[in-house]
C-alpha cells in the first residue's frame, strides 16, 4: 500500500484515493497536422518501462482530483518525491540510477 | 519406482541436461519460461534445427508461466486473435501426446459472466464471432449458469446480479508446471541446449544487425538469429537493444486457497465485478484479480486489489466466505496498448521479439511457441503472426482486444 503525499493538499494519502495515469512529461507534438505515422505512434503508444526510476503521472481521484507527478523505483516501490505538474523533479533520474 | 522408493528418490534420472554453452548457435531463445522452451522444442521438432539454445536468468517455468492461473481458452472476438488462440487450443487437445508428458489438459469448461444487458449484448456478439472463426461457445441464461455452478449466487439480489454467460466447453486448464517441463524435456531430447542461471546483460549488435548476446555467467555467445520471450523483462531487453516497446509492465496478482472438497468444476470468469476462480485438483481455489495500474517490477500485488477481488468472489460464492487464503503472489505482465500480444521482427536484424502477452499468455503458450518458432526459421511472419507486428502501433492497424474478449483487465 503507497502513502502519497498530494503536493495540493499537502498531505499523505492512502494508494486508494488516487488513481495512476502513466508515465509523465508526455508532450503533445507541437505541429500535430504534420507528425508522421512514427511520431503519432510514439506519443500514443510508446512508453518508458523502466526496472528502476520513474516519473510517473498520477491523480487524486477521491480528494482534490488534480493531477501531479510522481518520481518513484519500480522494484522497490519506494516513492523519491512527488510535485506538482509544471515543476520539475528535484531527482535526477541519471545520477540516481547510477549512484 | 520402486527401486528408487528404496534408495530415497535420489537416484531419478534428470530430465534435461545440464550443458555449458557453446560459443555460436544458430538460434538463441532468450527466457526460459513455457513460450521461450515452446519456441525452442518446435523450432528443433518443426524445423528440424539442430543448433538452439534457450538461455534463461533463473530456473525453467520460474516466472509468469509458474505464476498464472493456468486457464486457457480462445474465446476471443477479432479473428486475427481468434486464429491465433485457437491455433494454441488445438495444440493443447494433442500436448500431452506429443510431448509424451502429461500436462494435465482438462477441458473442463471457461465461464464468462454478464451483469448487465450491455455485458449480455456483447457476450451475444462475441459467441457469434467465435463461431464464424469455428470457436465453439454458447449464450447461457442465469438459470443454465446455476445448473452448471450450483454454488454461485444466479438469484438476482447481489449488487451485480449474474444474467447470464459465454461458455467455451472446450476451455479448461492445464497444469503450468508440466508445460514448461514438458517443453524443456522435449526440447531437450531434440538437441536443444538449456542453458539456467545465465543472464543476458546486453544484446550485441553490429552494423544494425544482432550478432548475440552476453551474459553474466559465461560471457559473449554467438547466434545467427535471436528471439526473446522475456515477458515482464522485454523492455529491459529491447533497451539493450537500443528500442522501446509499446510495452508496461505491471503487477498481476493471483491467490490460492486452503484445500477443500471439490465444490467447481469448471472456471468461472467476471470482467464486470473483476474476479475469476477455478478449483484445482489438489482441492485449492485458485482466484485471479487485476492489475495494478502502474508499472512495476517487484512480484507482489497491492492490497486494495486484494479486497477488490477477494469482494467480487464472495458475492458471487458467498459459500467461500469462511476459506482462507493460503497464498498470494504477483507476476509480472507485459501489458499493450491492444491487449494483444507482440510477435515480431525489430528495428534490428535478426533480433525478434514475442512478448506483450500480457494478462493471458498461459493460454497461447504452444500457439505462441509453434508461431514464433516458424517467424524465427524463416525470418519473416506467417499468417497467424503477421497481424502481430510490432510496427501495428505506428499504422494503426491494432486489434483492440481490451474488454472485448473476455480479457479481464
Amino acid at each position: 500500500m503507497f502513502v502519497i503525499y498530494c503536493p495540493y493538499c499537502e498531505e499523505h494519502r492512502e494508494e486508494e484515493e488516487f488513481h495512476a495515469s502513466g508515465q509523465a512529461h508526455l508532450a503533445r507534438p507541437l505541429d500535430p497536422d504534420n507528425c508522421t505515422d512514427k511520431e503519432w505512434g510514439d506519443f500514443l503508444y510508446f512508453r518508458k518501462n523502466p526496472r528502476g526510476l520513474h516519473q510517473e503521472l498520477w491523480q487524486h481521484t477521491a480528494g482534490c482530483r488534480k493531477f501531479f507527478n510522481i518520481t518513484r523505483d519500480t522494484v522497490s516501490y519506494k516513492i523519491l518525491e512527488t510535485y506538482k505538474v509544471g515543476e520539475s523533479p528535484k531527482v535526477n533520474l541519471e545520477d540516481a540510477s547510477h549512484g | 519406482m520402486i527401486k528408487n522408493a528404496l534408495q530415497h528418490q535420489e537416484n531419478w534420472q534428470r530430465m534435461w541436461r545440464n550443458p555449458k554453452p557453446k560459443a555460436h548457435y544458430d538460434f538463441i531463445v532468450v527466457g526460459g519460461g513455457g513460450h521461450g522452451l515452446a519456441t525452442a522444442y518446435y523450432l528443433a521438432k518443426v524445423h528440424n534445427q539442430s543448433s538452439v539454445a534457450v538461455i534463461e536468468k533463473g530456473w525453467l517455468g520460474g516466472g509468469n508461466t509458474g505464476r498464472n492461473t493456468t486457464i486457457v481458452r480462445s474465446n476471443y472476438l477479432w479473428d486475427e486473435a481468434a486464429h491465433l488462440y485457437e491455433h494454441a487450443m488445438k495444440l493443447w487437445e494433442g500436448l500431452s501426446q506429443d510431448l509424451n508428458y502429461n500436462v494435465m489438459f482438462s477441458q473442463r469448461g471457461v465461464m464468462n459472466l454478464g451483469h448487465n444487458l450491455q455485458d449480455m449484448r456483447d457476450i451475444e456478439r462475441r459467441v457469434n464471432a467465435n463461431r464464424l472463426n469455428g470457436i465453439d461457445g454458447e449464450v447461457l441464461d442465469a438459470q443454465q449458469c446455476k445448473e452448471i455452478v450450483p454454488i454461485m449466487d444466479c438469484s438476482g439480489s447481489t449488487r451485480y446480479p449474474v444474467l447470464g454467460a459465454s461458455w467455451q466447453p472446450r476451455a479448461g486448464v492445464a497444469r503450468h508446471d508440466a508445460v514448461a517441463w514438458g517443453y524443456a524435456r522435449g526440447a531437450d531430447q531434440l538437441g536443444v541446449d538449456i542453458i539456467q542461471q545465465c543472464e543476458v546483460t546486453d544484446i550485441l549488435i553490429e552494423d544494425g544487425a544482432a550478432v548475440g548476446v552476453d551474459t553474466r555467467q559465461h560471457g559473449q555467445i554467438k547466434a545467427g538469429r535471436i528471439g526473446c520471450v522475456a515477458a515482464g523483462n522485454s523492455g529491459v531487453l529491447a533497451g539493450m537493444a537500443g528500442f522501446e516497446l509499446p510495452i508496461e509492465s505491471h503487477p498481476l496478482q493471483a491467490f490460492v486457497s486452503e484445500p477443500i472438497k471439490p465444490i467447481l468444476d469448471t472456471v468461472v470468469m467476471s470482467n464486470a465485478v473483476h474476479g475469476y476462480m477455478s478449483q484445482s485438483d489438489k482441492g485449492d481455489l485458485v482466484i485471479g484479480a487485476g492489475i495494478d495500474g502502474y508499472v512495476g517490477y517487484g512480484q507482489r500485488g497491492s492490497y486494495p486489489v486484494i479486497e477488490h477481488t477477494v469482494h467480487a468472489i464472495m458475492e458471487l460464492f458467498p459459500i467461500v466466505s469462511r476459506v482462507r487464503m493460503n497464498r498470494q503472489w504477483g507476476g509480472i505482465v507485459d501489458t499493450t496498448p491492444d491487449a494483444c500480444p507482440i510477435l515480431s521482427a525489430t528495428p534490428v536484424e535478426n533480433l525478434f521479439f514475442n512478448c506483450g502477452w500480457g494478462t493471458g499468455g498461459f493460454k497461447a503458450t504452444p500457439g505462441s511457441g509453434h508461431v514464433f518458432a516458424d517467424l524465427l526459421a524463416k525470418g519473416k511472419p506467417n499468417k497467424l503472426a503477421e497481424a502481430f507486428t510490432m510496427f501495428r502501433f505506428y499504422d494503426g492497424a491494432l486489434i483492440d482486444e481490451h474488454g472485448a474478449a473476455g480479457v479481464a483487465h
